[in-house]
């Protein structure tokens, strides 16, 4: 029996449908704890569930203790074996919302692999900015007019927090390269204790693109260096995504809608060359040019 | 131990969105050339609907390995392109419906 089905209602070209079934090629049959979101929305309207595996919607903030608890009971019931307990949840649910009870999942050191899937905003109820929105998105709480040039601050570290909490297994993926994801989700689950893994989810509608352009798009965003795709494993960097003639980030942003007016705005240039900036930080930090 | 049964709320059994056939959404629709594709997977793992598969084509290649080709699902397809851009033999082209023509 497949473990994620066809006929969900996600959006013509959707990157969290490609997430799912990546991870879930990697995990086999495992215990899914989903937050509010697309991608519950889209896969677990009663009667129309897209799920092959057992499957559990509570609410928005608290998948990470929701899967805590199966696992705790697993465990009691000496039924650890019947497959690894694994969170999905949006980067609004994860990176702000949802914090608090990831931080004590990860602190009680649960036995659980947590997935962000980051689409950089609230997509669900129609792209509101998130804590790992880019700098220079067009959403509705940050909109560029002649206020804000788009969202200002940058994108929230949650790798960096994740491993200090000490979480075993770290890593980012792009639904850019899928069989990246599923070798990363059965990596993870070689380390026993809390494992994140974020991947980065084009998300059509909100980002103002065509469904043929979402693989291409989300390319570039590892070929710009403003998607890292890293991977620590015990806390030590152990392999990281090269990079052949990184790209400048105006590649990327041009094609999108949410980056559209920093080519015209008064303040775009600045937002540009902050961008440039992180992307260039991240190929130093993590070594990435090739 | 005896396994638990606790079943509150709703239940959803497995792969119920099946029934839901969204081959209908979209405005185009992939056409597979079957002399290009070299079965390489690449439009399987990347459509976001889990409607292309390899199958068999009943012939053999010269290595006497069982030929296979991309074939889609129309069932579900909602014509979002992904697999004619993500293909690197230009073996999936994108055509309009007959409907949205003209
Ligand atoms: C406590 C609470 N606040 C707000 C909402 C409304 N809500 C539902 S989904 C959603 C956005 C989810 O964003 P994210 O976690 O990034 O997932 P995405 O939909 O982008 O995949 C919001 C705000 C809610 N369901 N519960
Ligand atoms: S709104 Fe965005 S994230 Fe949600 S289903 Fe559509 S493309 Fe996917
Ligand atoms: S057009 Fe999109 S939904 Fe249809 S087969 Fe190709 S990738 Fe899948
Ligand atoms: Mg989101």
């Amino acid at each position: 029996m497949k473990l994620f089905g066809s006929g969900h209602g996600a959006c013509p070209g959707c990157g969290l449908p490609i997430a799912v079934k990546s991870v879930l090629e990697g995990t086999g049959p495992c215990f899914v704890a989903n937050a509010t979101g697309c991608l519950e929305i889209i896969s677990s309207q009663y009667g129309k569930s897209a799920w092959g595996v057992p499957y559990i919607h509570s609410v928005f903030e608290n998948s990470a203790a929701v899967a805590a608890g199966i696992e705790a009971a697993l465990k009691a019931l000496g039924r650890k074996d019947e497959g690894p307990v694994v969170v999905f949840a949006g980067d609004g649910a994860t990176a702000d919302i949802g914090i608090g009870c990831l931080s004590g999942m990860f602190d009680r050191g649960h036995d659980v692999l947590y997935v962000c899937l980051d689409n950089e905003a609230y997509q669900n109820t129609g792209n509101q900015q998130s804590g790992l929105t880019p700098p220079g998105s067009n959403t509705t709480t940050t909109p560029a007019g002649k206020v804000l040039p788009g969202k200002v601050k940058p994108k929230k570290d949650m790798v960096s927090i994740a491993l200090a909490h000490k979480a075993r297994y770290v890593a980012t993926a792009s639904v850019a390269f899928p069989r990246d994801i599923t070798r990363k989700a059965k990596r993870a689950l070689e380390f026993e204790g809390p494992k994140y893994l974020q991947i980065h989810s084009v998300c059509v509608t909100g980002w103002g693109i065509a469904g043929k352009q979402a693989i291409p798009v989300a390319r570039l965003a590892v070929e710009t260096a403003l998607y890292p795709l890293v991977e620590y494993e015990d806390g030590q960097l152990v392999r990281v995504r090269k990079i052949k003639d990184r790209k400048p980030v105006e590649e990327y942003l041009k094609p999108q809608r949410r980056f559209r007016h920093l080519f015209k705005h008064p303040k775009g240039k600045e937002v540009i060359a902050e961008l440039q900036r992180i992307a260039d930080e991240n190929a130093k930090k993590y070594g990435l040019d090739e | 131990m005896e396994k638990l049964r606790i079943t509150l709320g709703a239940v959803s059994r497995p792969l119920e969105s099946l029934k839901v056939k969204t081959g209908d959404w979209g405005a185009e629709y992939p056409v597979v050339i079957e002399e290009n594709c070299k079965a390489c997977g690449d439009c399987v793992v990347y459509c976001p609907d889990l409607c292309i598969e390899l199958v068999e084509t009943g012939e053999v290649d010269e290595k006497g390995r069982k030929k296979k080709v991309a074939k889609v699902n129309y069932d579900y397809c909602k014509g979002c392109g992904t697999c004619s851009v993500v293909c690197r033999h230009e073996a999936i082209k994108m055509e309009i419906k007959e409907l949205y023509k003209g």
